[in-house]
């Protein structure tokens, strides 16, 4: 309970500095951005690995999608990559979810608030 | 299994002297090994050493690195531990002591290890650069690096990602390559030149594998296909083996949110109870004809299927979005009797020696529940930032583990 409390304390400020950076389609909530740093960092990072230097799946530094457009990253993100372990991840997020994440991997992507770890 | 008590406490004793002799950290304290174990602290690379009989968190280890998916192997006096970092760190821990005595870097991107049956091999697992490194257990010397090459038509010359890595009676080590549909034997019997066996068109995209608990049968499951590779390695000449081939009987599979891992002791009697890929159903298959004999509906995808040290129980965890269950199964029955909610993100189970009670840690929870398996009854809850793998020393006795 304690965690979850401090998680929501932390966010809105986590959230302002995220943005400050300029999204230019509409971002979800911040809550929302809180829990899908925590779901790539935890759930996509167990194969992609935590610090998301890639593991069965590949990398997901900023360097590694250098070269892939955001476009592509959110294709990739919500219908999988057949033939590949990547799933489909439409049935838990959205486009815009998945918009905000591509764009967030390819400035490198937010690390979990401490107290939420 | 059959140690004495003297022979337990010389153990002991030993394992004091030694940790006292490298530098006295912790007060040493007049205990045995047997009811040791740890919990991975995978946000903060710690590892928490704790007592399954006092159900209590005895100390940390700290400053492990990146232990996203890390895995703990045991030597054989049961108090030192072989810690695999995904970061491809691996590093001996004294558990009475609770300090790092060794640690080398030994790859870019790690997935485990095992030890070998005698206790002299560690071997670690490496997905970058792909292939297995063995070491010496006393000082994390390296003994030998085994490359996992292979060719592909215009391509020569590519390294596989290494999975399901177990040792086998001698000094050998078998493992799957996800990338080249492979498993490999590598016989050590003389450390620096290994001997290595190839079984090539298993299957496609070996993801994990197990050992059966008599080291008779590897068992790869296959993510490229519906089925799973099986070796018998009691034959004279072994050879693999497609088993439950076709599970998913043509139906679109379900999205497979994380990798089941088949290590853990899935055998139960006569039955190995496995993970469906892409199905929220566990396999049931007779490990003497490798028929199905059925298939049980759960609550996900199921990511660890583990039995209880006796048979009597089959305890299942799921992928994201299912991970705040766990269902057990009665095997004489074959149905789920049992779904427990004990905290969210369930990321890993491990029995006591014996199996009375069950430790299940919740990541998102930032604790570790023990529960009763007659029960069912929680006994003890211990806060821990972001738990996942959980390993108890009594896997030092055991193959595969």
């Amino acid at each position: 309970m304690r965690a979850t409390l401090l998680l929501a304390l932390l966010a809105p400020g986590a959230a302002v500095a995220q943005t400050a950076g300029g999204a230019l389609a509409a971002s979800p909530p911040p809550e929302r951005q809180q829990a899908l740093v925590r779901l790539v960092r935890q759930d996509c990072g167990s194969c992609h690995g935590m610090k998301l230097t890639g593991g069965l799946g590949p990398p997901l530094t900023s360097a590694a999608l250098n070269d892939r457009s955001v476009e592509t990253l959110v294709a990739t993100t919500l219908y999988g990559r057949p033939g590949t372990p990547m799933p489909a991840w439409k049935s838990m997020l959205s486009e815009e979810d998945a918009t905000w994440i591509a764009r967030q991997l390819r400035a490198g992507f937010p690390e979990e608030p401490r107290a939420a770890r | 299994m059959n140690r004495s008590p003297l022979n337990s406490l010389i153990v002991v004793a030993a394992a004091l002297l030694a940790g006292c002799a490298a530098a006295p950290a912790v007060a040493p304290v007049a205990m045995g090994s047997g009811d040791l174990g740890v919990v991975v602290g995978r946000a903060d690379g710690t590892l928490t050493v704790v007592d399954t009989s006092r159900k209590q968190a005895l100390g940390t280890i700290a400053e492990l690195g990146d232990l996203s998916h890390a895995s703990v192997v045991y030597g054989r006096d049961g108090a030192h531990a072989y810690v695999f970092g995904r970061d491809g760190a691996l590093s001996k821990v004294n558990l009475l002591t609770r300090r790092i005595e060794v640690r080398v870097q030994q790859a870019g991107n790690s997935i485990g290890g095992a030890i070998s049956q005698d206790g002299t091999l560690v071997a670690a697992q490496n997905y970058d650069p792909g292939g297995i490194k063995v070491f010496d257990a006393k000082t994390l010397a390296l003994v030998a690096d085994i490359p996992a090459n292979y060719d592909v038509p215009g391509a020569p010359g590519k390294r596989s990602r290494v999975v399901g890595l177990a040792e086998l009676p001698g000094r050998r080590f078998i493992f799957s390559l996800f990338d080249a549909d492979q498993i490999w034997i590598a016989d050590l019997a003389t450390p620096g030149t290994p001997r290595l066996t190839r079984f090539t068109g298993i299957g496609r995209q070996p993801y994990d594998a197990l050992l059966t608990p008599d080291g008779r049968h590897y068992i790869a499951g296959l993510f490229g296909e519906d089925g799973l590779a099986m070796i018998d390695l009691w034959e004279p000449q072994p050879k693999v083996r497609r088993i439950l081939g076709g599970y998913g009987r043509g139906e679109s599979p379900l999205p497979v949110f994380k990798m089941p891992h088949l290590r853990g002791w899935a055998v139960a009697g006569r039955h190995a109870y496995l993970p469906a890929i892409g199905r929220h159903e566990v396999l049931v298959v007779d490990t003497e004809t490798w028929a199905e004999v059925a298939r049980i509906p759960v609550a996900g995808q199921p990511v660890f299927v583990m039995a209880q040290p006796d048979g009597r129980q089959v305890w299942v965890n799921f992928a994201v979005p299912d991970y705040s269950r766990v269902q057990v199964i009665d095997t004489p029955t074959r149905k789920v009797v049992k779904t427990l909610e004990p905290g969210a993100a369930v990321l890993h189970l491990e029995f006591t020696p014996k199996g009375e009670a069950v430790w299940i840690s919740s990541r998102d929870a930032n604790r570790v529940s023990v529960v009763d398996t007659t029960s069912f009854a929680t006994l003890a809850t211990l806060p821990i930032a972001a738990p996942s793998g959980i390993f108890f020393s009594s896997r030092a006795a055991r193959l595969g583990l």
